[in-house]
């Protein structure tokens, strides 16, 4: 297996060439008019991705988007780099043939819950356990809103909604449970009323080596305003962040603190009931992601009230495409030919005069 | 019984002749003694009960003794086809090198059954095969989904670009996968993904990405494909996707073939969604299309579907090994440098009609492309009818196009006097020329045409087929090419349709021709709409 050499301690951008010349967030803003609703968590996410990109210092043209179909998925249209806006739930495939091919390449997949859990979902749960080398921000505002307020597969019991109006009865995935499930080696959540978490986010995603998951809870203010109130500010006592190696508290003053039961399950206690021995140290680098999974689950089904954000779960894994470029050889041109013209001919000939 | 002509030699092995068995297959009397066989040349003997007879020796239990005949009947055509044996008697070597008491077995059956027809006078002839005659060169055995593999491989390699393919397995284009998954040493990619789609996408992706995407599958992979290769046609991105097909719908018969994905390939796509279809017609000759496929798709800036079936894909002819220096350059022309003034047009056009592709990492060019229909030259987003119909008429325009650089077709009639056109496509390319052959040696003319490019139909086609009195269009369908031949050039085209999952038979091909040549109708019309 080759040994990915870390720039910059991000192995996720081994083999992407640099820029010669600094950039800025000008350089990843194209000339199209962005075209989502006033007050659009896209908004923010599309800025802190403008923000971050100049940073990673590497080039503009080496960096790739593929998106799906939804209203996040306009995203590449609005970062002048290249991209493509491709079909619905088919942007993890389309991206892992870019990716593949392409070891000099940055590859983005932008997508929603429709798009990625719904119509996509087997695409996706296939990119995560293969590993393909591509970040995923997964924009989850639990609704489709291209479509005009439909129920998604991230939407509560009981939502109602223009398909669902005596109350959706279809029992709603947790999109972190999923990609843990599936053998994803990096998942994550973020929000996109915090904008420092969202960079710290999507930092360390790039930076992972292997397929990195990001689910982003995105407020959708036509079709589902205020899915992620309770959430919303950095200091809500409903947000439990997760930060490698500290204990799993939240809460005003951190008052709330998350222990692990005998069997292995999580509850959340008093922290001043808490026994400190029993109180949940956070491994994201846990090759087990066991604990990761239990901490997924301490994230509301219904209406949302309480929910971890952070990283999960980051381990290393041999990504997809890296093992795939080592087994394959690509001879030099000459070479090519003449060993092409040998497997033509076989081991089985005779001459026709 | 169909696929014999009278007057044939039959050899019958009287050990399976036993009532039992005859009742099985419906008989109530033995057809080798009731006269149902008179007009044909029997040999009726007991082929198992010699065969075993001749294995004594060797200790075989009684079944495996009894699998021997199949070798004592190779000995027997061995020497009524007038054949040298070390070709079969190494291959036993081989094959059975690590059971030495099953190689001397089949070689005393072998050995038994050629010995039989020498000294047996019940044969009054033997036939001595000439040999064909072929352009001189080296040659090889090679199967359709070989040589396919093969094409791709040499087709990238002209055209400096990386293989990928994606592929998800399905009966009976797996080989395919297969074959590109042991060339590794050749820089090909292969990917089995988790479906059909994602087989298409990420050979997209690969293909948006500079390398030469590709896609393998049978017809019900064509379906769950068809809404990428749409994206490809809006796209305008290289792609090849080759159609094994096999009998549908549904799941059909898997493992039978047929040519009934001519529609779907043409048609079967939402929108005005036009793409170049071509069709390979033996198994050698897959190769040579797959270098067609990859240079349309590279010239024009399309996905272009290709057309072979389970009969090619698995079945093997003889092939001349082509030389790799003698096949022709294919030039991608990515472009590679900013123009000298204004800005990069990605949608806009040169005389083919085709567009600049730029490849992600090239500098100064970064562009975004999309399944939204786009504007012309910029390729940004556009909602304009006006825009809309001028870039749905271009598409069109552009794979139409294609036919303007295609060698005219040649028509097959040694006696030049023909009025009955036979014209097909694909894999009934092998019985209809040889139900023609039968027919010339009969007295009579009859003209034949095999089309590779399907969609668009050359140039020169129609003024062809006016040409004739009577065109005959066999098909393992119910007349696809016939309805697309007759709407688009108004020519009262027959179908000629058989869809056993079988090639077409070339002796019922030749005695119908024979009675449409002579001025009998020779088609039912009722079955063949």
């Amino acid at each position: 297996m080759t040994t990915t050499p870390i720039r910059d301690g991000r192995p996720g951008l081994a083999g992407v060439p640099l820029s010669l010349t600094p950039l800025n967030r000008k350089d990843f803003t194209s000339d199209q008019e962005v075209r989502w609703c006033p007050g659009c968590g896209d908004y923010a996410v599309l800025a802190a991705f403008q923000g971050l990109m100049p940073q990673l210092g590497i080039r503009r043209e080496n960096t790739v988007i593929v998106s799906g179909i939804g209203c996040a998925s306009r995203f590449p249209y609005y970062v002048d780099s290249y991209g493509m806006h491709s079909i619905h739930g088919r942007a993890p495939a389309i991206a892992t043939g870019v990716a593949t091919a392409r070891p000099d390449l940055a590859v983005w997949v932008i997508t929603g819950d429709g798009d990625a859990l719904s119509i996509g979902g087997n695409h996706l749960i296939h990119a995560l356990r293969r590993n393909v080398n591509v970040t995923i921000l997964l924009f989850n505002n639990r609704i489709y809103g291209l479509t005009k307020g439909q129920y998604s597969p991230t939407s509560e019991l009981g939502k109602v909604t223009k398909s669902t109006p005596s109350g959706s009865v279809d029992f709603p995935f947790n999109p972190i449970s999923l990609a843990l499930g599936a053998e994803a080696s990096f998942v994550a959540r973020t929000i996109d009323s915090d904008r420092a978490h969202l960079t710290e986010v999507l930092t360390a995603a790039v930076a992972h080596r292997g397929a990195a998951l990001v689910e982003i809870y995105q407020n959708c203010p036509i079709f589902n305003d205020d899915a992620f109130i309770e959430l919303k500010s950095p200091k809500a006592p409903g947000v439990i962040r997760l930060v490698h190696g500290q204990p799993v508290t939240f809460g005003t003053d951190g008052s709330q603190s998350v222990v692990r039961r005998p069997d292995g399950s999580l509850e959340v206690v008093d922290t001043t009931a808490a026994d400190p021995a029993q109180v949940v140290v956070h491994d994201a680098h846990a090759a087990d992601p066991t604990a990761a999974f239990a901490l997924t689950r301490l994230t509301d089904t219904g209406v949302l009230q309480q929910a971890p954000i952070g990283i999960f779960r980051q381990v290393e894994r041999a990504s997809f495409d890296d093992q795939i470029r080592d087994q394959v050889h690509m001879p030099e041109p000459a070479d090519r030919m003449t060993a092409l013209q040998g497997l033509l001919n076989g081991s089985d000939t005779w001459a026709v005069n | 019984m169909a696929d014999l002509p009278r007057g044939a030699v039959i050899l019958a092995d009287t050990a399976d002749f036993t009532t039992r068995n005859l009742s099985k297959v419906g008989y109530s009397d033995n057809p080798l003694t009731d006269g149902t066989l008179d007009g044909y040349e029997v040999h009726a003997f007991d082929l198992t009960g010699l065969a075993v007879a001749a294995v004594t020796p060797f200790g075989l239990g009684r079944k495996d003794a009894a699998r021997t005949k199949n070798m004592f009947a190779l000995g027997l055509l061995t020497w009524l086809y007038s054949r040298p044996e070390q070709g079969t008697l190494d291959f036993l070597a081989r094959k059975f090198a690590g059971q030495p008491d099953i190689r001397d077995a089949n070689v005393a059956a072998f050995k038994a059954g050629y010995a039989f027809g020498e000294t047996t006078e019940v044969f009054t002839a033997r036939y001595q095969i000439a040999p064909a005659p072929m352009p001189s060169g080296t040659y090889r055995q090679i199967t359709g989904n070989t040589a396919l593999a093969y094409g791709l491989m040499a087709a990238a390699a002209k055209a400096g670009l990386q293989l990928f393919l994606g592929a998800y397995p399905i009966t009976p284009a797996s080989d395919v996968l297969h074959l590109l998954s042991r060339t590794k040493d050749h820089g090909v990619i292969t990917f089995q993904a988790e479906d059909e789609i994602a087989a298409v996408g990420a050979a997209l992706g690969a293909s948006y990405a500079g390398a030469l995407g590709v896609t393998s599958t049978s017809g019900p992979g064509m379906a769950l494909k068809m809404e990428t290769i749409s994206l490809a046609v809006m796209l305008e991105l290289p792609l090849v996707v080759c159609d094994i097909q096999r009998a549908g719908p549904a799941t059909g018969m898997p493992t039978k073939t047929e040519q009934a994905d001519l529609y779907q390939a043409i048609f079967g796509r939402h929108g005005v969604a036009p793409l170049p279809v071509i069709a390979a017609q033996s198994p050698g000759d897959c190769f040579d299309t797959a270098v067609e496929a990859v240079r349309i798709a590279l010239t024009y800036r399309t996905p272009v579907i290709l057309l072979s079936d389970g009969y090619l894909g698995n079945g093997a002819e003889p092939w001349q090994v082509p030389n790799v220096a003698d096949l022709p350059a294919i030039d991608p022309a990515f472009t590679s440098e900013p123009p000298a003034e204004g800005e990069f047009l990605p949608y806009s056009r040169d005389e083919k009609l085709a567009r600049p592709l730029a490849v992600p990492g090239t500098p100064g060019l970064e562009h975004r492309i999309g399944g939204i229909e786009k504007a012309a030259g910029t390729g940004n987003v556009s909602y304009d009818p006006d825009n809309h119909e001028h870039m749905v008429r271009l598409r069109q325009a552009k794979v139409d196009g294609i036919a303007d650089g295609l060698p005219p077709l040649v028509v097959d009639d040694p006696s030049g006097k023909a009025t009955v056109l036979v014209i097909g496509w694909g894999s009934t390319y092998g019985p209809i020329s040889a139900a023609a052959r039968r027919v010339r040696l009969s007295g009579r003319s009859v003209a034949t045409l095999h089309l590779r490019h399907l969609s668009p139909l050359p140039n020169d086609l129609g003024d062809i087929l006016r040409a004739y009195d009577r065109v005959i269009v066999p098909e393992m369908n119910l007349g696809q090419l016939a309805m697309i031949l007759r709407a688009r050039y108004l020519v009262d085209c027959e179908s000629y349709s058989r869809v056993r999952g079988l090639p077409i038979s070339l002796s019922e091909l030749a005695e119908d021709l024979l009675a449409i040549i002579d001025g009998k109708t020779g088609i039912d019309r009722k079955d063949n709409r």
